[in-house]
C-alpha cells in the first residue's frame, strides 16, 4: 500500500540557502522521478470509488428520486442523496447557502444531486446513471435583469445572511459603493469625458490536478481524509458539521495539490467522499475527470461594467465613476469579498479624489463563481485601463505617460480613504516595462526566406505567411490587496522544533499551509535557516494537528504564514539561547554582553565570534514552539460610503505586450508579454520569476482564448472540456521577460509583498491595448475571439 | 481480461482489467505506476505522455489491451534504476524551476526527454513545438524552455 501520508520534505542546503537565494524546491525530485504523491494517487487496500450524479438542468424542481435499480447493481456498497444526510445539509464559504445534496431543488447545471460508492469507478458511473431523478424544469435567471425584474424567481429566500438587510433584492448576494468626493461637484469641470461598457468572460482556474481526495473511517467513528485544498481548516470548519462530528473528529492530511488558482477555496468532493467512507465503512476514492471538474468547483465571475473618466485637458483624472456587476452564479461562495475587492480597486493605482463606484454579485442559475487568481481585481482592471487608453487618445497623449501622471504612490488616498503606507511604484514600473527593448519585427522572417510559420498568427495552421499581419504594442498596470481584507482575522500558525540529529541541527518546519506549487514550503525552509542558522530544514507534512494556516489565496502566504514562521523561528531561537546561556554562560562574558545570533549551525556573537555549537547547546533537549502570528487589522468598508482600512497592503505590476494580428482571419500572436513587478523582498528570486510569469500567462488567456461558455437561454454550460476551453500552450505563449523591483514594504516580515495575483491583472488589458492598437477596433470584451477582429 | 507489456523493461500483468480501461487506469490503478497522470483523461493536456514502442502517446487515449505485448516507458523509467540519479532533462527541470505544483511534469519529461532523443540541439521553436500538446498552467512555459535548453546543452557538454 502506498503511504498516505506524505513524507516530510528534508532539504540540507550545502550553500547557506536563506532568504533572498534561489534555493530549489525540496519537493522538486520527487516531482520529477513521479514519486511525489497527489490526492488522485492515493490508494487504500479495500478502497471504493464514489462518483457524483449532477443535474442536467441549470433550475429545476426534483419531483422525486429513485435510488433502488443503483442500489441493486452489483459491485455497488452506498447510493446517498439529500435524505441520507446525517447533520448539517448545507454549507458554504461565507454565506451557508450550498446544499450538500439538492435539496428538491437545483439552482445550476452540474448541482449535485447523488452519490454512489463502488467497487469499480465505471460501476460506480453506470449506476449513477440508474438513479431515476424527476425534474420539473423551472425558469432560470441568468443575468442581472432577469434576476431583479418584478416576479423573478427569488432563489435564496429567507437568506439570514449578514449583507441580506443591506442589498436592494434578494438575488443580490452584497453590493458595495465606494464614494468620495463629489463627483457631481467636479463634474463640469472636466475638459474630457470618456465612457465605456466592459465585460469579461467566464474564466475557469483550469489547475490540472483533478478535485481527489481520499476519506479513511477511523475506528472511533471518526474519519481521515487525504486531500487537495487551499485551507484544511476551512475545509474542516465545513465538512464537520455535515458529518455530525466534532472537528477532531475528521482528521485532514494535505495531499499533493496539482494547482489551484482560487478553485480550491470551496468544498468539492471533501464532504461526499467522507459521508460515503462513513455510510460504508470503507475508505473512498473520489476523483473527478476534467469534464466534471468544470462542474466541481467555482469560476472567476463574469462581469459588466460600465465606466465615465473625467479629466482636465492637462490630463489630471478628476472623476470615476462606476458601475460593476459580477455573476455569483447559483450560490454565494467568495462573492461577497468579491465585491469588496472590485468596489475598492474599480478605480486602479491612480489618484483620484471623486469617486462614485457600486460593485453588486448576483445570484443567478448560472455555474457558481468565487476565487480565481486576481479576485474581482481582474475585472476591474480590464475595464479601467481600457478607459486610461481612451482617456489618453481623447487627450492626445502617450497612454503611458498620461498613466504615469495620474499614478498613485505612496502617501496616496485610496478611494476608501485608506492612506498607502509603502512604496507604490506605479509610474517607475510603467517606465521600466516601456524602456525595454522590443522584440524585432517580422520574426517569421528566416534567413532562407521561407517563412517559419510557427512564428505567426495562426501558427502550424499555415494560414498565413505574413500577409495581413499588423504589430501592435500596448500598455497596463495594476492594483491588488495582498491577504484577506475588511476586518477579516487573518493569521497563520507555526511550529517549528530544533533538536541535534546525527550530529547536526535540524529545524521542523510544521504549518497547515497548502502547498498548491507556489513554492511556500521552499520558502519556509528558507526562513528557518536565515533565522536559526542551521543548514537541514524538514518541513513537515500539513494536517489539522497544527493550526490554521489561512488560506493559500489572495497571495498572502509568504507574508502571513511565513510571517508565522518567521516569528515562530524567533521564539526558538530565544529559547535556545535561554538554554545556550544556562548550560555554558559562565564561560564567556559575551554570553552575558554580547548580541547573539545563530549561523552556520554555531552561536556566534554580532562580532563573529563562536561562543557554542548548537549541537552542543541542543543535547538531548529539543527546543520547541508554537504560536499564531497576524498581520495589522484591516477594517469593514463602510456600507454606505465604502470607506475604511480594508486591505492590509497593496501589490502592483505593469506589463507591455507586444502583438501580431491577422486582419484577415482574426487571429491573434502575443509576441512578447512584459513585465516589472515590486515584490517588496524577493524571498526566492527564481520562485518570484516563476509566479509572474505563469500569473501573465493566466492573464493572457483570459485575453484571447478562455471563457467558459454558458447557454444564455438554457444556463447550461457548453464547454466542459480541454478540447472546447483552451487554455494557452507553449505554442500560444510567449517570452516574457520580467524587472523585479524589491522596494520593503515595512510592515511585512522582511519587506516583502505578496507576489501571486498582480500579474495576472495588468497581463489582460496589456495584450488587448495591444490588440486594439495594432487593428483600430474598440474590443470592450474579453476574451477577444475572430469574429470580433473580423466583424464576421 | 489479462494484459501483459512491458513497462520500463520490466514485464508486467495485470488481471481482471474491464475493457473500457485506458492504459493509464491500468498503469495508475492496478501497477502502482502513478507517475503518469490523469488531468483531462480525454487527450488534450499531454499529462499522460510515456512511449509505447518508442512513440509518445497520451496513455489515457490507449485501450489497456492495445498495450499487450508492448513496450511501454513512462516517467518511472528515465531515472537510474540501480543509482536513482535523475536524468540529464529530470535535473534540468528541477534546477531551472520548471516545477511548480508539477502535475504536467511527468508528461512533460516524457516529451522532453523523446525531444532530446531525436534533436540533441534543437531551436526554441522546435521546443515549443515538441512541447505543444503538453499543457501547463503554473510556469507560463518560460522555466520549461530554460529546462529543456539547459538540459540540451549539458547533454552537449558531457558528449
Amino acid at each position: 500500500m502506498r503511504d498516505l501520508t506524505p513524507t516530510g520534505l528534508t532539504q540540507a542546503s550545502g550553500i547557506k540557502g536563506g532568504i533572498g537565494e534561489s534555493t530549489l524546491r525540496p519537493d522538486g525530485t520527487l516531482k520529477v522521478t513521479g514519486e511525489f504523491a497527489y490526492a488522485s494517487d492515493l490508494w487504500h487496500e479495500d478502497m471504493l470509488w464514489g462518483v457524483t450524479l449532477r443535474s442536467p438542468h441549470a433550475h429545476a424542481r426534483i419531483r422525486s428520486l429513485g435510488v433502488a435499480e443503483a442500489l441493486a447493481t452489483p459491485g455497488v456498497h452506498a447510493v446517498l442523496t439529500h435524505a441520507d444526510l446525517p447533520a448539517a445539509t448545507r454549507y458554504g464559504l461565507e454565506i451557508e447557502d450550498t446544499p450538500v445534496l439538492a435539496d428538491g431543488v437545483v439552482r445550476h447545471h452540474g448541482e449535485p444531486v447523488a452519490l454512489v460508492a463502488a467497487d469499480h469507478p465505471e460501476t460506480a458511473r453506470r449506476a449513477a446513471a440508474k438513479i431515476h431523478v424527476d425534474y420539473e424544469t423551472l425558469p432560470v435567471i441568468t443575468d442581472e435583469a432577469s434576476a431583479t425584474a418584478p416576479g423573478a424567481p427569488v432563489l435564496h429566500p429567507g437568506r439570514t445572511d449578514e449583507h441580506a438587510p443591506h442589498v436592494p433584492h434578494p438575488n443580490i448576494v452584497h453590493r458595495q459603493p465606494i464614494v468620495r468626493g463629489d463627483v457631481s461637484a467636479v463634474k463640469d469641470r472636466a475638459d474630457v469625458i470618456v465612457t465605456g461598457e466592459y465585460e469579461v468572460g467566464m474564466q475557469d482556474q483550469a489547475f490540472l490536478g483533478p478535485e481527489s481526495g481520499l476519506a479513511v473511517p477511523a475506528e472511533d467513528g471518526g474519519v481521515d481524509l487525504y486531500i487537495a485544498t487551499q485551507w484544511l481548516h476551512a475545509d474542516l470548519r465545513q465538512i464537520a458539521p455535515v458529518l455530525g462530528l466534532p472537528e477532531d473528529k475528521v482528521r485532514m492530511t494535505l495531499s499533493g495539490v496539482g494547482g489551484a488558482f482560487g478553485g480550491r477555496e470551496d468544498l468539492s468532493m471533501q464532504a461526499h467522499a467522507c459521508l460515503l467512507a462513513l455510510r460504508t465503512g470503507r475508505p473512498v476514492k473520489m476523483v473527478y475527470n476534467r469534464f466534471e471538474s468544470f462542474f466541481g468547483h467555482v469560476h472567476r465571475h463574469p462581469a459588466k461594467l460600465r465606466y465615465e473618466h473625467g479629466a482636465t485637458r492637462d490630463g489630471d483624472l478628476l472623476y470615476v465613476t462606476a458601475r460593476i456587476v459580477l455573476d455569483g452564479g447559483a450560490y454565494a461562495s467568495s462573492s461577497p469579498a468579491v465585491v469588496g475587492n472590485a468596489a475598492s480597486l474599480a478605480v486602479g493605482p491612480y489618484v483620484v479624489d471623486h469617486v462614485d463606484v457600486e460593485a453588486i454579485a448576483l445570484y443567478t442559475n448560472n455555474p457558481p463563481c468565487g476565487a480565481m487568481r486576481g479576485f474581482g481585481a481582474v475585472q476591474a482592471c480590464f475595464a479601467y485601463e481600457a478607459q486610461m487608453d481612451k482617456l489618453a487618445a481623447a487627450l492626445g497623449m502617450d497612454p503611458v505617460e498620461f498613466r504615469r501622471r495620474n499614478a498613485m504612490a505612496q502617501g496616496a488616498v485610496m478611494p476608501t480613504g485608506q492612506v498607502v503606507d509603502s512604496p507604490a511604484p506605479v509610474a517607475e514600473l510603467l517606465r521600466r516595462v516601456k524602456a525595454m527593448p522590443l522584440p524585432p519585427a517580422r520574426q517569421w522572417e528566416s534567413a532562407g526566406g521561407a517563412a517559419d510559420v510557427r512564428a505567426l498568427p495562426g501558427g502550424l495552421s499555415n494560414t498565413t505567411h505574413g500577409e495581413s499581419v499588423v504589430r501592435g504594442v500596448g500598455y497596463a498596470v495594476g492594483i491588488k490587496n495582498v491577504g484577506f481584507s475588511e476586518g477579516f482575522d487573518d493569521y497563520s500558525t507555526a511550529r517549528v522544533r530544533l533538536e541535534a540529529v546525527g550530529g547536526e541541527a535540524v529545524a521542523t518546519v510544521h504549518t497547515a499551509m497548502a502547498e498548491v506549487g507556489q513554492g511556500g514550503v521552499t520558502v519556509h525552509a528558507q526562513i528557518a535557516r536565515t533565522e536559526l542558522g542551521v543548514a537541514r530544514v524538514t518541513i513537515h507534512p500539513a494536517d489539522t494537528r497544527v493550526g490554521s494556516a489561512g488560506s493559500t489565496s489572495a497571495s498572502r502566504q509568504t507574508y502571513v504564514t511565513g510571517g508565522a514562521v518567521k516569528h515562530v523561528c524567533e521564539l526558538v531561537r530565544e529559547k535556545v539561547l535561554e538554554l545556550a546561556r544556562a548550560r555554558f554562560g559562565t564561560y564567556h562574558p559575551a554570553w552575558a554582553t554580547a548580541e547573539l545570533l545563530l549561523e552556520d549551525g554555531k552561536v556566534v556573537t554580532d562580532g563573529g565570534e563562536v561562543l557554542a555549537t548548537l549541537v552542543d547547546v541542543l543535547e538531548g533537549e529539543a527546543v520547541e514552539a508554537e504560536d499564531e502570528w497576524r498581520h495589522r487589522p484591516t477594517r469593514p468598508f463602510d456600507r454606505r460610503t465604502g470607506q475604511g482600512f480594508g486591505h492590509v497592503q497593496y501589490s502592483f505590476a505593469a506589463h507591455r505586450a507586444v502583438v501580431e494580428v491577422d486582419t484577415e482571419l482574426g487571429l491573434v500572436k502575443v509576441v512578447e508579454l512584459a513585465c516589472a513587478q515590486d515584490v517588496g523582498k524577493a524571498l526566492n528570486p527564481l520562485s518570484v520569476t516563476g509566479q509572474i510569469q505563469g500569473g501573465t500567462t493566466q492573464g493572457l488567456g483570459l485575453a484571447v482564448m478562455e471563457e467558459i461558455v454558458v447557454d444564455p437561454v438554457t444556463a447550461k454550460v457548453r464547454n466542459p472540456s480541454f478540447t472546447d476551453y483552451l487554455i494557452p500552450t507553449i505554442l500560444d505563449t510567449p517570452a516574457i521577460p520580467v524587472d523585479v523591483l524589491e522596494l520593503a514594504d515595512d510592515h511585512a516580515p522582511y519587506g516583502l509583498r505578496g507576489v501571486g495575483e498582480a500579474p495576472t491583472l495588468s497581463s489582460t488589458p496589456a495584450v488587448v491595448a495591444a490588440i486594439r492598437q495594432a487593428t483600430g477596433l474598440a474590443l470592450t470584451r474579453v476574451p477577444v475571439r475572430p469574429e470580433h477582429l473580423t466583424g464576421t | 481480461m489479462r494484459v501483459t507489456f512491458t513497462v520500463n523493461g520490466r514485464t508486467q500483468r495485470a488481471d481482471d482489467v474491464w475493457e473500457g480501461e485506458s492504459l493509464l487506469y491500468v498503469l495508475r490503478e492496478r501497477l502502482g505506476l502513478a507517475g503518469s497522470k490523469n488531468a483531462c483523461e480525454q487527450g488534450e493536456c499531454g499529462s499522460c505522455t510515456v512511449r509505447l514502442d518508442g512513440v509518445p502517446v497520451c496513455a489515457c487515449l490507449v485501450a489497456a489491451g492495445q498495450a499487450e505485448g508492448r513496450e511501454v516507458e513512462t516517467v518511472e523509467g528515465l531515472a537510474d534504476r540501480a543509482t536513482g540519479e535523475l536524468s540529464v532533462v529530470q535535473q534540468a527541470f528541477v534546477d531551472s524551476g520548471a516545477v511548480q505544483c508539477g502535475f504536467c511534469t511527468p508528461g512533460l519529461l516524457v516529451a522532453a526527454d523523446d525531444l532530446l532523443r531525436q534533436r540533441p540541439d534543437p531551436s526554441d521553436a522546435d521546443i515549443r513545438e515538441a512541447l505543444s500538446g503538453n499543457l501547463c498552467r503554473c510556469t507560463g512555459y518560460e522555466k520549461i524552455l530554460d529546462a529543456v535548453r539547459l538540459a540540451a546543452a549539458r547533454t552537449g557538454e558531457a558528449d
